[in-house]
């Protein structure tokens, strides 16, 4: 019983980290039609900078100031640029999403070999808040209750965003048939370019928050691009509460399974993942 | 009327007799070349019998197919269970044709389950395939069975390099008749439009199924092959997500359109990387990797042969117009 409230929570609060990845992929894939296989790689650029700034004595939570607004321009600009051509040049959705599949796997193998020549292989860490809470029996370390939280906090913000305000309006219009919101009046590419800057952003904001509890290094991110791609498609395609909830489910099936045998936790994503798009490739919120 | 014929024998004989002295060139390369344009042109082959393949499902019906690696790390299993240094080896040609079944099977139960879904999630399953596959391997043997790694006899570069162009030749007999068929036609209408191939009648679920099993075939042979001159085998070996890459970027890059499109940019890129990974820009790599196929995609999206074909297009074009124009002359 114990062992299954500590797997319960611990997959709870690693879960909160997973949802503010996959959201950001969601945006992405779902809304923006590109499979980022680079998304994992803006989580570790967001992981290096904060712990490049908390060496210069920041504060981790802090630092999410910087690298959010940094890599929601980065995002925005490659999106503007490489996948808007890409985009235009498409004769059909179908050739769109495999052309930019692959310029994706472009932008993960450069940006990767940038973070290499900076930052080297081996791998860093710090210490933030190491103390300990114990809720309902389970031992929980701080920083990892403050992460999740914080995901939490902004998955939620980020979700009252595209509920409320009229941006997020046309990013729900564009989600659902992005042809017919341009004739709407939303303004497609940017709209598009928007969901990818804050898909980055969030992915950027997620690696400040794993870098708190968790070593870093630039091989980081390509393991939180899998676990995202399960996640949307765990939740369903252009679903944003759905990758919000699935991130939750993987992060529990993640201790588990960690748990039971750490060296299969990876294979059991893939098994998931294979049986999810045999059985269901909609997802479970998926329309 | 005799233009035509006359024309047509013309072209054939490109089609036909520009490839067969370039293959006696190259078959008679190990006589006369040095060890290096040996193991360069080795290189070439097997990126050539990849990238051919590959196009061969992938090109033509537009689901990009990531599990090329999946099916070469079959043929690197293939050998290293039936070709070991320590243990009972069968002879080689067998065991290129078992890997060559095997991968044959394994695509064709791939296909089964998968080719119904969309295309990117035919990409995105192709790719958690290698890496379940090599997840689970490494756990069964480092787990169960307690070892790190397994060892292949080594081949000579001269059988390896006649391996390999045999393998090359009937990949590319297999293309080129493939294309000439019906069955290459009823490939190409699923590649543009799917239900209205579907409702002119093709199987479409059959003819993709069996396309992708066909096209495994080669990888999983190539994949004994490299195994003998590689020698050391683990599952980050064999199932080596670049194996699933090179070819879709040398495709890309030299066009699918047609047959010599692949061939091209496996040459060229074979070139290019070799270059590249020995020199002092081996560092930078897979940055340069990573901004030509971005490049590629953006700037050529009909490849190398595209952008030809467009400039003897332009070039048709402008001598016609001046033809037509001492037509209208006389």
């Amino acid at each position: 019983m114990e062992l299954f409230l500590e797997i319960l929570l611990g997959g709870l609060l690693i879960g909160g980290i997973f949802s503010l990845v996959s959201m950001g992929l969601s945006l992405q894939y779902g809304v923006a039609r590109v499979l980022n296989i680079a998304h994992g790689e803006f989580l570790m650029f967001g992981a290096f900078i904060t712990f490049w700034l908390q060496q210069k004595g920041v504060d981790p939570l802090v630092t999410v100031l910087v690298v959010a607004p940094l890599l929601f321009i980065a995002g925005f600009f490659v999106y503007r640029t490489m996948f808007t051509t890409i985009r235009l040049k498409s004769p059909n959705p179908g050739v769109f999403e495999s052309n930019s599949l692959l310029a994706a796997f472009g932008l993960y193998f450069i940006v990767q070999n940038i973070a290499r020549l900076i930052w080297g292989t081996t791998p860093y860490s710090y210490s933030y808040l190491p103390g300990r809470v114990t809720i309902a029996g389970a031992d929980l370390l701080d920083n990892r209750l403050v992460a999740a939280v914080f995901a939490i906090a902004v998955g939620t913000a980020f979700y009252i965003f595209l509920a409320r305000t009229h941006i997020g309006k046309s990013i729900r219009a564009a989600a659902q048939d992005a042809y017919t919101a341009s004739l709407m009046g939303v303004n497609i590419s940017f709209t598009l370019a928007l969901c990818f800057g804050f898909g980055a952003a969030m992915a950027g904001v997620a690696g400040s928050l794993i870098s708190i509890c968790y070593p870093l290094s630039t091989s980081m991110g390509l393991g939180y691009t899998v676990i995202a791609i399960v996640v949307v498609t765990l939740g369903g395609l252009g679903s944003i509460p759905g990758s919000f909830i699935g991130g939750f489910i993987l992060g529990i099936i993640n201790t588990g399974v960690t748990a039971w045998e750490p060296s299969l936790a990876v294979a059991a994503y893939y098994v998931i993942f294979i049986i999810l798009l045999l059985v269901r490739p909609k997802g479970l919120m998926g329309k | 009327m005799m233009d035509s014929v006359k024309k047509s024998w013309k072209k054939h004989l490109v089609t036909f007799g520009v490839p067969l002295v370039l293959l006696i060139l190259v078959a008679f390369l190990p006589r006369y070349g040095s060890s290096y344009n040996v193991t360069l042109t080795t290189y070439f082959l097997m990126n050539i019998a990849l990238a051919v393949s590959w196009t061969l499902f992938s090109g033509y019906t537009g689901y990009i197919s990531l599990a090329t690696a999946a099916f070469f790390g079959v043929g690197i299993y293939a050998a290293a269970l039936f070709y070991p240094v320590v243990g009972t080896q069968l002879p080689l040609i067998v065991v290129v044709l078992i890997a060559g079944a095997a991968s044959f099977v394994l695509a064709f139960i791939v296909g089964l389950i998968t080719l119904r879904l969309r295309g990117i999630y035919f990409a995105m399953f192709t790719f958690g395939l290698v890496l379940l596959f090599k997840e689970l391997i490494y756990y069964y043997e480092i787990n169960v069975e307690g070892l790190r790694g397994r060892f292949v006899v080594l081949q000579s570069n001269e059988t390896i390099y006649y391996y390999l162009l045999g393998i090359f030749v009937v990949t590319m007999i297999v293309a080129y008749l493939i294309r000439r068929s019906k069955f290459g036609l009823a490939l190409q209408s699923i590649g543009q439009n799917e239900e209205a191939a579907a409702h002119t009648g093709v199987n479409v679920t059959m003819v993709k199924i069996l396309t992708f099993a066909v096209s495994a075939i080669f990888m999983g042979a190539a994949g004994v092959v490299m195994a003998t001159k590689w020698t050391y085998v683990d599952p980050g070996v064999a199932f080596n997500l670049m194996i699933s890459f090179t070819p879709v970027l040398m495709a890309i890059f030299g066009g699918m359109g047609n047959l010599y499109g692949p061939v091209i940019g496996a040459v060229l890129f074979t070139y290019i990387q070799e270059v590249l990974t020995t020199g002092d820009l081996a560092k930078y790599y897979m940055l340069i990797f990573g901004a030509v196929l971005i490049g590629a995609i953006v700037f050529m999206p009909n490849g190398l042969v595209g952008v030809i074909q467009k400039l003897v297009g332009l070039v048709r074009k402008w001598r016609k117009g001046g033809s037509v124009a001492q037509n209208a002359d006389t």
